[in-house]
């Protein structure tokens, strides 16, 4: 792993460094700094790498009581057909997908218009509306499953998706920073507009949702990654098998396999699959979308 | 959406035709009030689904915890604070209560500091950045029960990574989720690498704003980089560090999960957190209405941690 990262920025000096970073230099600072980040990356990758192994064994070298990294009878893709063959966790994406992007839908088209009126529409009782959500804030979803339970069950929606997807579309904390953020554009190319007669609908629609890209993803990120990985409300909402969420439907696998251990890494690697390749592709959006929404607290 | 909206606009538009030449001619009192309608119109979406799923459940549960709500449907009648009594007495409750603030006060030190460190590493100008904040970050991505199927098998007894690493040092095996004085730890290791690239991410992007002038004035002056450290990146992440606790403990508090899924409260309900015993009584023990007074005893823990930590930072920056 050191060799490439090392000849990494001896390739950029020649080419741009003196524009850009103009004192970057490897230090023996900066090479103590690398081991350390190498060895931390190492450790933090190793359940990963340990899963990985496990899953491309036979059950028999998995569970044998000597541990391996390279296993007596060789590597087999066994397990990943088998899990396959049991046709679940196709299932059980697509029910963490939708269910998921559904809340993503709604949480962003709610909160964005509710964030525009506290942004930028003057009306009675806006502080107490304000005052009222920032406070919601601190609600613990955990406090809530009882009565929603309840609810759910009066509305006879459990074990429907609706169930699952219809109390995770409160997100208080995203209203708010898509308020800050709606605060900061500027209130003259909105002027324009009003002087034409256009109605308020059509400048958010037209004129701030436009402007708004960066933020409206990163809150889609990071209330998508919510409800992609949320366990506890779907595993109360539904105990129909073909509803079952990832998380929820993982839970389930482990009795049923009982000590197989392949199986169960390669399940659970299957399940990690989406969400990783997702991060490939967008890291940088997904880094900004939790450093912004994150730091929305302050 | 839009078409509620659009209907909630034209009902509001004969009054504003009458009150005055529409549109262009904008005295104050018409645009008040369609402003006020806008508004309010704007915010209705969000409103209901918050009303719905928000304030009603919250107000529902204060009523079921007044009964004697079972899941069998037996009692329905109101039965006071008999709810709230019983738990206040209940050292199961208490057990799980301190449990939960055991596993905060352990995990969030190692879940700061540690993302400090990591943030602190990559902030020196590493090459390969990608691949350092992937591999910090993506355990953040991973679902809860992903990651207890992970730890479970390292930490198998006879099987697993973590006492074979202990056994090649010559120390004794531990039985990581299976002794009561270790399984609270074997979870804290799991959550630090679960989620602490969330933390570490906040590190970095506040890392990343601090003026470079700040450095370069103080290299000028001879500073190293401990001493650049310890005296402009520190003190300039201060509101960032002080965030990130208070989002820290909220969130440990709300534990449930892993420790679910990895020892299920054991052994001898030794991990058992709050949620757990909430969701338990509710939905093994079929009390709906005991189980939610607990639900607002902890929520009132949970008010009373936030309004302490309001006070402490409020005090901070006065």
């Amino acid at each position: 792993m050191a060799t490439p990262t090392l000849t990494r920025p001896t390739a950029r000096t020649s080419t741009s460094e003196g524009l850009r970073r103009p004192r970057k230099k490897m230090t023996a600072g900066k090479i103590a700094a690398l081991v350390v980040a190498a060895f931390i990356a190492v450790l933090w990758l190793i359940p990963f790498a340990w899963a990985t192994a496990t899953a491309f064994k036979t059950e028999t070298d998995a569970a044998a009581p000597k541990v391996s990294w390279m296993p007596p009878s060789g590597f087999t893709a066994e397990a990943f057909v088998k899990v396959f063959q049991d046709g679940n966790i196709p299932l059980w994406t697509w029910n963490s997908f939708y269910t998921s992007a559904a809340i993503t839908a709604i949480t962003l088209v709610i909160s964005a218009l509710v964030a525009y009126a506290l942004s930028r529409i003057d009306f009675k009782g806006k502080k107490v509306l304000m005052t009222v959500i920032i406070a919601s804030i601190i609600i613990p979803p955990p406090v809530l499953i009882i009565p929603l339970f309840y609810q759910m069950l009066a509305l006879h929606l459990i074990d429907t998706s609706w169930a699952i997807i219809l109390p995770q579309v409160i997100h208080p904390a995203m209203v708010f920073v898509l308020k800050k953020f709606f605060d900061q554009i500027p209130r003259e190319l909105e002027e324009a507009a009003v002087m034409d007669g256009a109605s308020r609908l059509r400048i958010f629609t037209q004129i701030i949702l436009p402007l708004s890209r960066p933020i409206l993803a990163a809150v889609a990120i990071f209330v998508f990654i919510g409800a992609w990985n949320n366990f506890l409300w779907p595993f109360i909402a539904t105990n129909d098998g073909a509803l079952l969420t990832l998380p929820v439907g993982l839970q389930t696998i482990k009795s049923a396999y009982g000590i197989q251990y392949a199986q169960n890494m390669a399940s659970a690697l299957l399940a990690a699959l989406p969400l990783i390749l997702v991060f490939l592709f967008f890291q940088r959006q997904i880094i900004k979308g939790v450093a912004t929404t994150g730091l929305a607290g302050t | 959406m839009s078409s509620s909206l659009a209907s909630r606009r034209s009902t509001g538009q004969p009054d504003i035709a009458t009150a005055t030449q529409p549109q262009q001619t904008r005295r104050p009192s018409q645009s008040r009030t369609r402003s006020n309608l806008s508004g309010w119109g704007f915010a209705t979406p969000f409103l209901v689904f918050f009303l719905v799923f928000l304030v009603w459940p919250i107000l529902y549960g204060i009523y079921m915890s007044l009964t004697g709500k079972s899941l069998t449907g037996a009692n329905d009648s109101l039965i006071g604070f008999a709810n709230y009594a019983e738990a206040l007495a209940d050292a199961d409750m208490w057990r799980s209560l301190g449990n939960t603030f055991y596993f905060t006060v352990i995990s969030t030190v190692p879940l700061v500091l540690v993302a400090l460190v990591m943030a602190a590493l990559l902030n020196v100008g590493l090459p390969a950045q990608w691949l350092w904040r992937l591999s910090y970050f993506a355990p953040y991505l991973l679902a809860s029960t992903v990651v207890s199927l992970f730890f479970t098998w390292m930490y198998n007894p006879q099987l697993g990574l973590f006492n074979d690493f202990l056994s090649k040092l010559g120390l004794p095996k531990v039985a990581w989720l299976n002794d009561p004085n270790v399984a609270m730890w074997a979870i804290v290791i799991a959550t630090l690498w679960w989620t602490v690239g969330f933390n570490f991410l906040l590190y970095l992007a506040a890392m990343q704003n601090i003026p470079a002038q700040h450095y370069e004035a103080a290299s000028l002056d001879g500073a190293g980089a401990w001493r650049q450290f310890f005296s402009i990146t520190l003190p300039q992440l201060t509101p960032t560090t002080v965030m990130i606790v208070l989002l820290q403990i909220l969130a440990s508090m709300k534990i449930f999960d892993q420790v679910y899924q990895m020892t299920a409260g054991g052994p001898g309900g030794s991990t058992r957190p709050v949620v757990q015993y909430i969701f338990e009584t509710g939905f093994t023990g079929y009390r709906l209405g005991y189980s939610a007074a607990i639900s607002y005893i902890f929520f009132g823990l949970i008010v009373l941690v936030s309004v302490m930590q309001f006070a402490v930072t409020r005090r901070r920056s006065a």
